[in-house]
């Protein structure tokens, strides 16, 4: 054997272990074989739709943060006139992004420019058309740029920790394709998501407010009317849950609250579910809070000692206790709950609130049997096929049919072990991308045989005919490869999930094919006609 | 060994038969298709297409459906639609039933629908032991947080990774050996591990019903069209992409009628799809692609062949160049296509219910695919040049070992 060749031959077998430690020895170097089972594991992630779990797509309504912007903006700009006495007939909200206010008193109407461009920076101010004296307010548009961003980073932050507090296996959470406001939720083994659901969607809005008016009232109207019609200024009317005590009144109530609360969830530093000792059978929530807030906290229920505060979860009332005492930095939230409803909303309070509601748009759950049947029998059946080619091939074209079949073999190995490597996670359009992989691997060893056994019949001997046919096979190979790569990082740059997966597989399985059709296979020809002589018949 | 040699046949002759047959192929096709879409309100698509929700139920015996039928009406989902899956060379499948139903705009909530398929399906085939969850469905981590609770192996409160080794042995029992419906406790206790202490256990605190959710899939409406036209434009991106390649490649016309192949076999496979009455999902795609994939790597094997004998055969017309590459390339040609043609037949065959629709496609697609090659993109080659009056060179420089050799002038 000449040294280049036994460079080459070096070089085959570098990679091939390569890949045989990439496919089993990884992460842990492998010591036995449950070792190396469980590298396989590991590192060949199978998705759901051949594992089995839920697959969830939700979307976050970014609009709703965008709204709470401008009602904010609407509120400190109402209590900035106020305070500036600068005169004005009405602010009104057009939509999310604008806001319009009318009739701004000529005189302060300096004042008024003053203090929008002082306070207001997100705003752009124009005079509004058709009015008198009126300003049309819209937010700007690298604002909201930066609002939608910040709401899907705070949203996918806090699903995330939710889900993490729910201890289930390998959860996937990522943004996803389709606009840019949906949020992927894989939780691989899990074949009911109605817990991981209910979590994910819960608001978790804690605020704790101070009852304005002792009374509560059985309808908005009611409310409304014992005050004359007009509410007292700063506070709002917030449904809740008659608080007579009794776990079998149900019956809805409405409560007048402070506008601004004294404590919101982003206080809290802790919160555990815990048997009730006032109801006994049902959970309360014990929540902590932070330094910071236990510091306003206190001084706060002192002041307001007899007074009622208000436990406000998701804009309704859990519980209206009276202050008895000071307290410092905790307090429970109770609302006849279960042991499990107590868990997932104490773990919903840890987690944070998620800035704006979210709607499920796609739900699919794979029960673990299906999946297990699914990769039982897709995998006999492609062994099986593959195995009925290979037997083909070497019956067809005999000793290089051999040939063949180590190239396909080593282009199987270096597919998954690429896998490996990147971690990348094989779906049934994968396996798609596998099986047209093998047929164009077929196919190059294909193309290269038939080549030489024409060079062969137009009378030229064996070593000069495995290198005419492969290179003329090699310009086709190419062309037919590349086309194939074009189009695979199409679809690898505008699918989705599954096209996507199919475009990764194929591109890994393409490269590898070009490597084993063409430079493995041709050196173990080299080899053979290096070891045969000159006149011999070529196996082929 | 060795088959299809020498063969010498006038394949651009036949090229009106080819496109007439093409021709007839697309229209049977594409009126099912028709009548699919516009007729039958869309049940072309699947579940992924359309929106809406499927539930897979597996049942202990043979699936009532008279029975499943007359709850969903009495829950007021008349328009749900049931379908036996009778798929014979798969364990358990007999007895599987596809519950569907379409998704409405003003549905609460996504999985409103599903909810109420499963209530119906829990108080029309709801056992005694009403009340406790049902093993049939119960997931690993949940049987394990049981287990660990309840301790019947009495291994103390750490004993959580025992008792999780052991609900995963249960639930692979369940999902493996019993296909997935467990009839009574006492068929696990050859489960390693499963001692009376556990059986007791699992019989003390759940019932078993006599079907269980394999799967579900809930697709919101909005999704669905969104999903339909994101494939659609991936798959059009990357038919423009090979387009550009192979027209930089050979020339513009190879391209073109590359591409003109390719969309041909894909609307023929889905006129197939249609006629058997298959349904387009995301799977289905997948293999539209490859398919697309398969063709074209057909179609440039002979291109290429064209080319290079376009340079060696100066005084042949291009008609005569076109059939000599076929033939020449036939052996590979045929056998290619025969041993993937074989691969797929085996998978359409053996591969499972999953498989099925994705297996169809590229079952037809393999065979259209090889045939268009011959049959559609190398005669719009020799048709085009005919009316351009032109040989069809395509000397393009490729390599350094191309450019020695002098190219040919142009028409």
């Amino acid at each position: 054997m000449n040294s280049q060749l036994k460079w080459k031959f070096v070089l085959i077998a570098a990679a091939i272990l390569l890949c045989i430690y990439g496919v089993i020895g990884l992460p842990a170097f492998p010591t036995s074989g449950a070792q190396i089972k469980q590298n396989l594991a590991d590192r060949i992630k199978l998705g759901l739709d051949l594992k089995g779990g839920s697959h969830l797509v939700l979307q976050v309504q970014v609009e709703e943060a965008i709204g709470q912007r401008c009602d904010q903006t609407i509120d400190l700009l109402t209590r900035q006139l106020h305070d500036k006495h600068i005169g004005f007939g009405e602010i009104r909200r057009v939509d999310d992004t604008h806001i319009l206010v009318r009739n701004v008193d000529p005189a302060t109407s300096a004042d008024f420019r003053d203090l929008i461009n002082s306070q207001l920076t997100d705003w752009t101010t124009s005079p509004a058309a058709g009015e008198n004296n009126g300003y049309l307010l819209t937010l700007k548009p690298s604002v909201i740029a930066n609002l939608r961003t910040q709401t899907m980073d705070q949203s996918l932050e806090t699903i995330t920790r939710r889900i993490n507090g729910l201890g289930l296996t390998e959860p996937t959470i990522a943004f996803t394709g389709r606009g840019d406001d949906e949020i992927l939720v894989q939780l691989p083994g899990e074949g009911d998501p109605t817990r991981a659901k209910s979590v994910i969607q819960a608001g978790g809005q804690l605020a704790l407010t101070l009852v304005a008016d002792d009374q509560t009232y059985p309808s908005q109207s009611a409310a409304l009317a014992a005050h004359g019609g007009v509410l007292p200024q700063g506070t709002e009317i917030v449904p809740g849950k008659s608080d007579t005590g009794s776990a079998s009144d149900q019956s809805q109530v409405y409560y007048i609250l402070d506008r601004a609360p004294i404590v919101t969830g982003q206080d809290l530093v802790g919160a555990t579910p815990q048997p009730s000792t006032d109801y006994p059978g049902q959970f309360e929530i014990n929540f902590h809070l932070s330094t910071a807030a236990a510091a306003r906290f206190g001084p706060f229920t002192e002041t307001n000692i007899g007074k009622r505060m208000a436990i406000v979860l998701d804009h309704k009332v859990y519980t209206a206790p009276t202050i008895r005492g000071r307290i410092e930095d905790n307090g429970q939230i109770t609302g006849n709950f279960s042991e499990d409803q107590a868990k997932d909303l104490a773990l919903v309070l840890r987690a944070g609130a998620l800035p704006a509601s979210i709607k499920y748009l796609e739900e699919r759950t794979v029960g673990p049997s299906l999946g297990a049947d699914s990769i039982r029998e897709g995998v006999r059946a492609s062994v099986g096929s593959l195995i009925v080619v290979m037997i083909f091939l070497v019956i067809y074209y005999r000793l290089s049919g051999v040939n063949a079949v180590v190239a396909l073999l080593l282009n199987l190995l270096i597919l998954v072990a690429f896998m490996a490597f990147a971690g990348a996670v094989l779906t049934l359009p994968g396996i798609a991308g596998v099986v047209l992989t093998i047929g164009m691997g077929v196919d190059s060893n294909v193309l290269v045989f038939e080549r030489i056994r024409e060079e062969l019949r137009n009378g030229k001997l064996p070593a000069p005919s495995v290198d005419v046919g492969f290179d003329r096979a090699f310009r086709t190979i190419i062309d037919t490869h590349i086309t194939t790569l074009v189009s695979a990082a199409f679809l690898f740059l505008f699918g989705t999930g599954p096209v996507k997966g199919f475009a990764v597989t194929l591109t890994i399985g393409l490269i590898a094919n070009l490597f084993t059709s063409i430079y493995v296979s041709r050196v173990i020809f080299d080899y053979h006609l290096s070891k045969m002589d000159r006149q011999a018949q070529l196996s082929i | 060994m060795e088959f299809f040699h020498g063969v010498n046949i006038d394949w651009m002759g036949k090229a009106k038969y080819f496109v007439t047959l093409s021709l007839i192929l697309l229209a049977v096709g594409w009126v099912s298709i028709y009548k699919r879409v516009v007729a039958d309100h869309g049940t072309l698509y699947g579940i992924d297409f359309r929106g809406g929700t499927l539930v897979y139920v597996r049942f202990g015996g043979k699936p009532p459906i008279d029975q499943i039928r007359k709850g969903l009406q009495q829950a007021g989902l008349a328009n749900s639609t049931i379908q036996g899956i009778s798929d014979s060379r798969s364990v358990g499948s007999q007895n599987d039933v596809v519950i569907g139903l379409e998704q409405k705009q003003n549905d609460e909530s996504l999985d409103a629908g599903k909810q109420k398929i499963l209530d119906v399906l829990h108080s029309t085939f709801g056992t005694s032991n009403a009340g406790k969850p049902d093993f049939n469905s119960v997931t690993p981590s949940d049987l394990a947080a049981l287990l660990t609770q309840k301790d019947p192996l009495l291994l103390g409160p750490t004993a959580a990774d025992r008792y999780t080794q052991l609900a995963n042995r249960l639930i692979a029992a369940r999902d493996t050996q019993h296909s997935g419906i467990v009839s009574n406790f006492d068929e696990l206790k050859n489960v390693d591990g499963a001692t009376s202490p556990v059986i007791a256990t699992l019989q003390n605190n759940f019932s078993l019903s006599n079907f269980a959710i394999r799967d579900a899939e809930i697709v919101g409406p909005k999704v669905g069209s969104q999903l339909r036209r994101q494939a659609f434009l991936a798959t059009l991106y990357a038919l423009g992409g090979m387009l550009i390649y192979i027209a930089f490649r050979f020339e513009w016309v190879y391209g073109a009628a590359a591409v003109i192949a390719v969309f041909h076999d894909v609307l023929i496979t889905l006129g197939f799809f249609s006629l058997f009455h298959y349904e387009i999902s995301l799977t289905v795609i997948a293999a539209l692609l490859t398919l697309v994939g398969y063709s074209m790597n057909d179609t440039i094997v002979i291109f290429d062949r064209v080319r290079e004998n376009l340079r060696i055969m100066r005084r042949e017309s291009l008609t005569e160049i076109v059939n000599k590459s076929i033939n020449q390339t036939l052996s590979r040609t045929i056998l290619t296509s025969g041993l993937t043609f074989l691969t797929v037949l085996v998978l359409y065959l053996l591969g499972g219910e999953v498989l099925r629709a994705f297996s169809f496609a590229m079952v037809v697609g393999v065979v259209v695919g090889t045939y268009s090659s011959f049959g559609i993109a190398a005669p719009i080659v020799v048709v085009w040049n005919k009316y351009h009056g032109g040989r069809g060179v395509a000397v393009r420089v490729g390599s350094a070992a191309e450019k020695r050799v002098p190219a040919v002038a142009r028409r």
